[in-house]
């Protein structure tokens, strides 16, 4: 073992950061893996764009079949692009957690000065940035091949919808990864459970106006429902996008689903952490 | 808490209440009992034990994972359990056989996210990732993806991780289990010089590798089911033997001879057998030379074999065995049954 550098061994870092710079280091960090690691498995391209779209495609023609308006194919292609991210969150985001306990990584986080809320917000962030590029690939897919377009009635509603729909979506994602911790493979049951109603449910492939109010209603709790119904209200400009409420009322429902899932989470992490250290079950697979 | 001391218990304990099923009463696991230690700033201390002895549990209370049930324990001059924040920053743990980080990520990668999540300076920290993975030799795979690499040199990568934050207390967790003898000697080697260039560093190592434990540690203690039972430097818990003569033999097939037979003959006061392929290994300390004619006679009356014989001088594991009246192994063995 050549000793060539010996600074390595004795010399002290200029610092460490603290607080908020050692939180956004500690976001930026836990992201990268998630952002990188896309690019070097590109098997994504397989089954988080072509599979998807299959079932778009499937769609697409029953809608083309029926003679039903054009915009329904362009709410078909956005519901395709919104799958990314449902998916991502139901399975890559709710179970990282426990994966990370499977693999040693959560015990390293808990001893870490970092805030567990700021790997998990990393997690979160990595996650939106990697889907992002995928709901675009899927996006575009869908406009080459059906020859969707759009009309975008305002572009800073349009932003703040789709930004609170994120937020409020990865927050829920952030509980759901405490929650899958908490409950390990029985939570894994009821995400199995829950991926195909949440489909139909949250009007994936169809405006929700269409389903009963209390179920719409019951539906408009997962943020993407009602950020999906705000997006096609304002990017198809028509007489068919008419939605289940009005837009400024959607935005602050999202808003307020933002805000809770977010400090729920953060509060679940808290006791999950504590429970972890109390009882000495969570940070490891074995008791 | 002195100065002086990078690590304190007091009467440091930890009871697992086990899940079975809904209808029975949760039963109790005592991991750790009653444990009373001081380690002092800049020494390399060793945590001896078989399998199960509660040497995870320490260091998991100790690196604020886990919290004592009683006791308390004190680690950079703060409490483990109500002062965590203080002690996260000045400490770091690295596992045997750990497969953490992301293998998507490169070596280089993955240390950098680690010691991020430290507040270290991007910059240093690539720097200092370069120098480091030289000097544990494995400067030419830091651009592989760690899932490409093999156990060892992945362990020399936790490793790594372990020492780039610059720790003030390092606790390492059985390190060089399931290494080669090389790669053992790289980490070993690497430890020392981490610990030489600041006399400040404290280093608590659990290992089940006597061997390791001699060569490396200012300081031992020997713990088995979740007590302390001596701690002192190699040397003088050898010394406890020095009395006792102590001989290796190597026989044929032992033929019913056992251990509590060899145990009751006068002046020998421990035996420890390992069978082997093709007979059985006894270790011996006997209190005069004298017995060693009465173990041969009883040899002789169940036909067993003298391969070879020889006398040596005390080791860790003779220390192991005259405190817990079995071998390391035959303790596990014994663990695992109960």
């Amino acid at each position: 073992m050549a000793i060539q550098n010996r600074d390595a061994l004795t010399k002290p870092y200029s610092h460490k950061d603290i607080g908020l710079k050692l939180f956004l280091k500690t976001i930026m960090a836990r992201a990268y893996p998630r952002i990188i690691g896309q690019q070097r498995e590109i098997s994504w391209v397989l089954f988080e764009i072509l599979l998807p779209m299959l079932a778009v495609c499937a769609y697409v023609f029953v809608y083309r079949a029926l003679n039903a308006p054009e915009e329904y194919v362009g709410f078909v292609v956005m519901g395709g692009a919104m799958t990314a991210f449902w998916l991502n969150v139901l399975w890559s985001m709710s179970s990282q957690l426990y994966w990370e306990k499977q693999q040693g990584n959560l015990q390293l986080y808990i001893m870490a000065p970092n805030s567990m809320m700021a790997i998990l917000l990393g997690m979160a962030l990595g996650g939106m940035l990697a889907t992002c590029l995928r709901a675009v690939a899927v996006t575009v897919f869908g406009m080459l091949m059906f020859g969707v377009t759009f009309q975008i009635v305002s572009y800073l509603q349009l932003f703040a919808v789709f930004t609170l729909t994120m937020i409020a979506l990865y927050g829920m994602g952030m509980m759901m990864a405490s929650a899958f911790l908490l409950f390990g493979r029985e939570a894994w049951h009821i995400a199995n459970l829950a991926q195909e109603p949440i489909f139909l449910a949250s009007g994936f492939f169809f405006p929700i106006k269409f389903l009963p109010f209390w179920v719409a209603a019951g539906a408009s709790l997962l943020p993407l429902t009602l950020g999906m119904d705000a997006m096609r209200q304002l990017v198809f400009n028509s007489e068919f996008s008419g939605g289940f409420l009005p837009v400024s009322t959607e935005i602050w429902i999202l808003a307020g689903l933002a805000v809770l899932f977010v400090v729920v989470s953060k509060y679940l992490l808290a006791y999950v952490e504590k429970l972890a250290v109390r009882e000495g079950r969570i940070t490891e697979s074995r008791r | 808490m002195s100065a002086s001391l990078a690590i304190e218990t007091q009467d440091l304990g930890r009871i697992y209440k086990l899940r079975g099923s809904k209808k029975e009463p949760r039963k109790e696991l005592v991991a750790l009992q009653d444990v009373n230690l001081t380690v002092a700033k800049g020494e390399l201390f060793g945590l001896l034990g078989p399998n199960g002895a509660g040497k995870t549990t320490l260091i998991k209370i100790l690196t604020t994972l886990l919290s004592p049930t009683s006791g308390w324990a004190k680690v950079a001059g703060a409490d483990v359990d109500r002062e965590a924040e203080s002690v996260r920053p000045r400490i770091n743990m690295v596992s045997g056989g750990e497969s953490s980080g992301y293998g998507l990520l490169t070596v280089r990668e993955n240390l950098w996210m680690f010691s991020q999540f430290y507040g270290v300076p991007s910059k240093e920290a690539n720097e200092r990732i370069e120098a480091l993975l030289e000097m544990i030799g494995m400067k030419d795979r830091m651009h592989t993806k760690s899932s490409d690499l093999s156990t060892g040199l992945r362990q020399k990568m936790n490793i790594v991780r372990g020492f780039l934050t610059q720790p003030e207390v390092l606790f390492l967790d059985e390190p060089t289990l399931g290494l080669d003898v090389g790669a053992m000697r790289d980490v070993r080697k690497f430890v020392l010089e981490w610990l030489k260039a600041d006399k400040e560093r404290t280093l608590l190592l659990t290992t089940h590798y006597m061997m390791e434990a001699e060569e490396l540690c200012d300081r031992v203690a020997i713990i088995n089911k979740g007590r302390v039972l001596a701690c002192d430097t190699p040397t003088a818990l050898k010394q406890r033997l020095q009395k006792d003569a102590i001989f290796e033999i190597q026989t044929s097939p032992l033929n019913g001879l056992s251990q509590q037979m060899l145990v009751d003959q006068p002046e020998v006061t421990q035996a420890a057998i390992a069978e082997t392929e093709t007979g059985a290994k006894l270790s011996l300390s006997l209190v005069e030379e004298s017995a060693l004619a009465r173990v041969i006679n009883l040899f002789t009356q169940k036909d067993v074999k003298v391969m070879n014989l020889t006398k040596r001088e005390p080791t860790l594991e003779d220390v192991f065995v005259d405190l817990v009246g079995r071998s390391m192994a035959e303790e596990e063995d014994h663990g695992n049954t109960e």
